[in-house]
């Protein structure tokens, strides 16, 4: 089995929008390789023909009715917003 | 001060009886906290003022209505509370002051209860220790140097020290059931589906449930028969009715069959807790029970079934911190990149971003079907392994951890952590109920047996711990404390 | 080398449920930011999305009235990616079991008919809205949650304006279920376009560029032609086409890139725990089925048939439902389906078309317009007059019939009163019956002219005309 390298704790610290320094990725390239030997174990089991179960508890067409209910007043959700103007979150621009 | 170390049954009677005033009580348990919590670090939030204010309320309504009228609560920090911080004991949640009750908050306070505050956990309820906290380190009130377990360690330590008469945690993994183990109290991890996840700050979407913590079993089945039942406001919440467990605790174990899986007393279990275990499932025997053993393959996989779904599901829940609408937000952003990636990586644990990085492996295309799907396919199988043996028995006997409580920083032992995962995640693998329930002491550490049952067949579990613990009475035995040595 | 042309598109459609597909915050536009919304609408710790039924029956609605076939069995998944309008940092949507498989949309391009054929239709949430500022941005996600479907065409167009005309006929189809206002310029249908080139005879595709941006059919029409452009002045330089997302800029009418596609578009699907699965039966289908009106293929083929109106009338009256029911409701008050048909297209149309309004802001009734096109077949009102019983009909409504009357605006018939008026025009204009006389035939009109200016307008032209000819005669 290959190795877990940075470049490899890199490419998906990317996708989890993770800062890491280089001495947080070393030790997590360690781990991460200990999580895939681990988990390798997995794709010893004979699983032909079993669906993959998605849900513990089977449950079919739990739906609401189309009526307007429980909204959330503006001001109190903008109180736990880190910075905002004219009643809209703000956010840096990209670049 | 003795009032902290009664159940709640005993508690309601007071107050029912007009022998206490739910001021009093809350003035005790109020007490019992300012002497042990410096030891025992329980809380994140103790809402003092709020406990006071509404045992006020509730000493001068109209009448005393509530199945827990007047009873302190403790809840886990990762249960959202409205106008309360909950904090999931991350930085990223620090401030965080929800707007809304998660609903088994707002059934807890219709029934009366009187909620002391937050209690610790591992940060955003991941480990087994609740050392991965951001908050605190809390202690195990049997021997402060030891950990309380995890992830309710707050919650178990909380019970055990006498701080608060119940407590709500959550179980993904086993989390409410080791620690109650770790920390001498009942713990049970309700049917998935049985008790609300509105409000549950989401770890694992198809494991996470909320479960009682409790002194004995009989205060277990009050508090689970008050928070369950549908909601909704979760789909996932089950329509079946909800017994009245606390009315028909009383059972006959006689032809009772029982299971123990031989998988559940391998490798890396404690040999000192394997015998008191054994001893418990005798007892069970000498009360009418027959015992067998039996064999549940795929539970031997527990471990790498949880680290590939349950992580995979909570990179997925834990995307939406990320400082925008709400949470921690880097003060050194300086793009919008940077406010994702700098928050994220400044307010997260270890813990935490390793299995949010795994996780995210996990879901990746290249692994999503060889790994996951995989995962997801293993877990039905073992599902369908656990439903044939529970068509043959009433329920599946074990241990509810390999071992008794460590010392803090203690090195994981590889076998004794694949053996906890053994014991722990099969019952939310299978989304089964499982309660652990104490059986005695080794070096003075409680030790915890564990109990599966059907779906939606939480009342067996409960007939058979009650009639265990009448035998047994570990409860009568506390935790002696410093500060709370005169309890 | 000659090359061909390749586009699909990806349409989304918001649709207009009173609340949001997964909370119970209300759908609409227009409303002050950051007021529709709710707490699972943030993203809070500890929500959880709760399925509009409503929104399974419009999505379905729109599936089986665009010829898609209906998954039984549909699960919603969680796609992920970060950005300011997605607070959950996935969007929910169905990956995997989309509502609708296969469908078609059939168009006609300069008379040639043609089938474009539908991959999917799929169910999922829309996100916020970003303002742009200096430095920051401000999001508002009054949006966020609003149910949309999105329509995938397989790479079946050909041109640009196979695909305009694909657009407008599924705005049609879609607006005629009901399900959507289908507005543009609200955001309620928008548009990507999958573009690549081949030269002709290449059976495979070659690599295609997304195109973003596209505010209106004739940007997408627009866009869509300077991409392909585009696409054949780097193949002819030698160069290659690489997969990427563009940006159609409407002011200097070029397209721009705006990233290069890669892993990074890795969502990593999972089916959302949170989530019931969604199990749709035959009942359910058929009870939605029903529900849909006759669709524009149906309409336009009934109008050639039944009211031998031209191919081409017959689509332009069907492309909006408002206009096509009007039309109906016309002719079931008893106007003659082709006048009818000539006033909608006509003078109708233009009136919209200059006040900038549509039919349901004016005063016309089809029972009103029905009555004016009566009086002009019974020969009541003559053409002329109609025009000024039409405006006012269209500005003040009432009952054509009474304002003819009260107008005094009934057209003279009766050969006795037309005589005196021909006679005095005759009288009065000597000189006109001179240049008649030496074959100057404009003198009629002129002749004409002053019949009708001494009847008010009111005089039957075509009889005035037989009795001018009559009497010139004589003289």
């Amino acid at each position: 089995m290959s190795n877990f390298t940075k470049e490899d704790v890199q490419y998906f610290a990317d996708f989890a929008r993770l800062a890491l320094t280089e001495e947080e990725k070393a030790a997590y390239a360690e781990q991460l390789q200990q999580m895939v030997e681990l988990t390798a174990k997995l794709k010893d089991v004979n699983t032909e023909g079993v669906a993959p179960m998605t849900h513990p508890l089977h449950r079919v067409n739990v739906l609401r009715e189309d009526k307007p209910a429980d909204l959330l007043d503006r001001e109190e959700m903008l109180k736990n917003v880190p910075e905002h103007e004219d009643g809209m979150i703000q956010v840096p621009n990209t670049f | 001060m003795s009032l902290m170390k009664k159940s709640v049954i005993e508690l309601q009677s007071l107050i029912q009886n007009k022998e206490v005033s739910v001021k009093e009580l809350t003035e005790a348990a109020l007490a019992q906290t300012e002497s042990v919590e410096e030891e025992v670090q329980a809380f994140i939030t103790v809402t003092k003022e709020e406990a006071l204010t509404r045992a006020e309320e509730l000493d001068n309504a109209d009448s005393k209505e509530g199945a827990l009228f007047g009873i302190p609560a403790g809840i886990k920090d990762n249960i959202v509370t409205k106008d309360i911080t909950t904090t999931c004991a991350s930085k990223m949640l620090e401030n965080f002051v929800p707007v809304y009750d998660a609903t088994v908050v707002t059934k807890l306070n219709e029934a009366g209860a009187v909620s002391l505050g937050k209690l610790n956990l591992d940060e955003f309820a991941m480990g087994s220790t609740t050392e991965t906290s951001a908050m605190k380190q809390t202690r195990n009130p049997w021997n402060t140097a030891k950990v309380p377990g995890g992830s309710s360690g707050g919650s178990a330590a909380a019970v055990a020290a006498n701080e608060v008469a119940f407590a709500l945690g959550t179980d993904t993994g086993g989390s409410v059931r080791q620690p109650a183990a770790f920390c001498g109290i009942v713990g049970m991890k309700p049917t998935y589906g049985r008790v609300s996840r509105l409000g549950l700050v989401a770890f694992a979407s198809s494991f996470d449930q909320i479960g009682p913590m409790t002194k004995t079993v009989a205060d277990n089945a009050l508090v689970l028969q008050t928070i369950a039942g549908e909601d909704r406001y979760d789909t996932t919440s089950a329509t079946e009715e909800v017994p009245n467990y606390v009315a028909q605790l009383e059972g006959n174990l006689k032809g009772l069959k029982i299971a123990m899986p031989k998988e559940f007393f391998g490798e890396g279990l404690d040999p000192q807790v394997k015998e008191k275990v054994e001893e418990a499932i005798k007892q069970l025997e000498a009360l009418g029970a027959t015992v067998d053993e039996v064999s549940i393959p795929h539970v031997v996989y527990g471990a790498e079934m949880y680290a590939v779904i349950a992580y995979a599901e909570a990179s997925s829940n834990l995307a939406r911190y990320d400082g925008i609408h709400f949470g921690y937000r880097s003060p050194n952003a300086k793009n919008l990149d940077e406010v994702y990636t700098m928050s994220r990586a400044e307010a997260f644990g270890p813990e935490v971003k390793k299995r949010i990085l795994f996780g995210t492996y996990a879901l990746s295309a290249e692994h999503h079907d060889p790994l996951f799907v995989q995962a997801q396919k293993v877990r039905a199988r073992m599902t369908e392994d656990v439903q044939n043996v529970l068509n043959e028995y009433d329920i599946i006997v074990g241990p509810s951890a390999a071992s008794v409580a460590y010392d803090f920083k203690a090195q994981a032992d590889p076998a004794r952590s694949r053996m906890d995962d053994i014991l722990a995640t099969p019952a939310n693998l299978a989304g089964i109920p499982a309660l652990s329930v104490p059986c005695g002491f080794v070096d003075g550490l409680p030790v915890g047996l564990q109990l599966m049952g059907k779906h939606f067949d939480e009342l067996t579990l409960y007939q058979v711990a009650h009639a265990y613990e009448q035998t047994t009475k570990f409860y009568e035995q506390q935790p002696q404390l410093a500060g709370g040595a005169n309890a | 080398m000659n090359f061909e042309t390749i586009v699909g598109l990806e349409v989304h459609v918001e649709l207009k449920t009173d609340t949001k597909i997964f909370s119970p915050a209300p759908a609409h536009f227009g409303a002050e930011p950051n007021t529709n919304i709710n707490i699972t609408d943030l993203a809070y710790p500890g929500v959880l999305p709760v399925l509009n039924t409503r929104a399974i029956d419009y999505g379905m609605k729109a599936a089986l009235a665009l010829n898609c076939e209906i998954s039984r069995e549909q699960h919603f998944d969680r796609k992920h990616y970060f950005y300011p309008d997605n607070p959950k940092a996935y969007q929910i949507t169905q990956d995997e079991r989309p509502i609708g498989v296969g469908g078609y949309v059939d168009i006609e391009v300069d008379g040639v008919k043609k089938r474009i054929r539908l991959h999917h239709i799929h169910l999922e949430e829309d996100a916020g809205k970003l303002t742009h500022g200096p430095g920051y941005s401000l999001v508002d996600l009054n949006r966020q949650g609003t149910p949309l479907i999105e329509i995938v065409t397989e790479a079946d167009i050909r041109s640009a304006d196979e695909a305009y005309a694909f657009l407008e006929k599924l705005k049609a189809i879609i607006q005629y279920t009901g399900v959507s206002d289908v507005r543009m310029e609200e955001g309620s249908l928008r548009c990507d376009a999958n573009i690549s080139i081949r030269p002709y005879g290449q059976e495979g595709f070659n690599t295609k560029t997304e195109l973003k941006n596209l505010n209106s059919f004739n940007f997408v029409r627009r866009g869509i032609e300077r991409e392909v452009q585009r696409q054949i002045e780097v193949v002819t330089a030698g160069g290659e086409i690489q997969s990427e997302t563009r940006r159609y800029d409407e002011a200097t009418g070029e397209t721009t890139l705006m990233r290069i596609k890669g892993s990074a578009d890795d969502y990593r699907f999972i089916n959302d725990p949170d989530l019931a699965e969604v199990h749709v039966d035959e009942e359910w289908i058929e009870r939605v089925r029903a529900e849909i009106p006759e669709l524009p293929d149906a309409r336009q083929q009934r109008y050639v048939e039944e009211y031998d109106l031209p191919a081409y009338d017959a689509m332009v009256l069907t492309l909006t439902k408002e206009m096509s029911d009007f039309f109906d409701a016309t002719v079931k008050a008893g106007a003659d389906p082709k006048l009818a048909s000539n006033w909608l297209m006509g003078d109708v149309s233009a009136y919209l078309n200059k006040e900038q309004i549509e039919l349901h802001d004016t005063k016309l009734t089809p029972e009103n317009l029905a009555s004016m096109v009566k009086l002009i077949s019974d020969g009541t009102i003559s053409s002329k007059i109609a025009k000024k019983v039409f405006q006012e009909l269209v500005t003040n409504g009432g009952d054509a019939n009474k304002i003819v009357k009260e107008k005094g605006m009934i057209q003279i018939s009766d050969p006795e009163q037309l005589l005196a008026f021909v006679t005095e025009a005759l009288d009065n204009n000597e000189q006109s019956i001179i240049d008649f006389k030496e074959g100057k035939n404009r003198a009629v009109g002129f002749l004409v002219g002053q019949v009708m200016k001494l009847s008010k307008g009111q005089a039957n032209p075509q009889l005035v005309n037989k009795i001018l000819m009559e009497e010139i005669q004589k003289r």
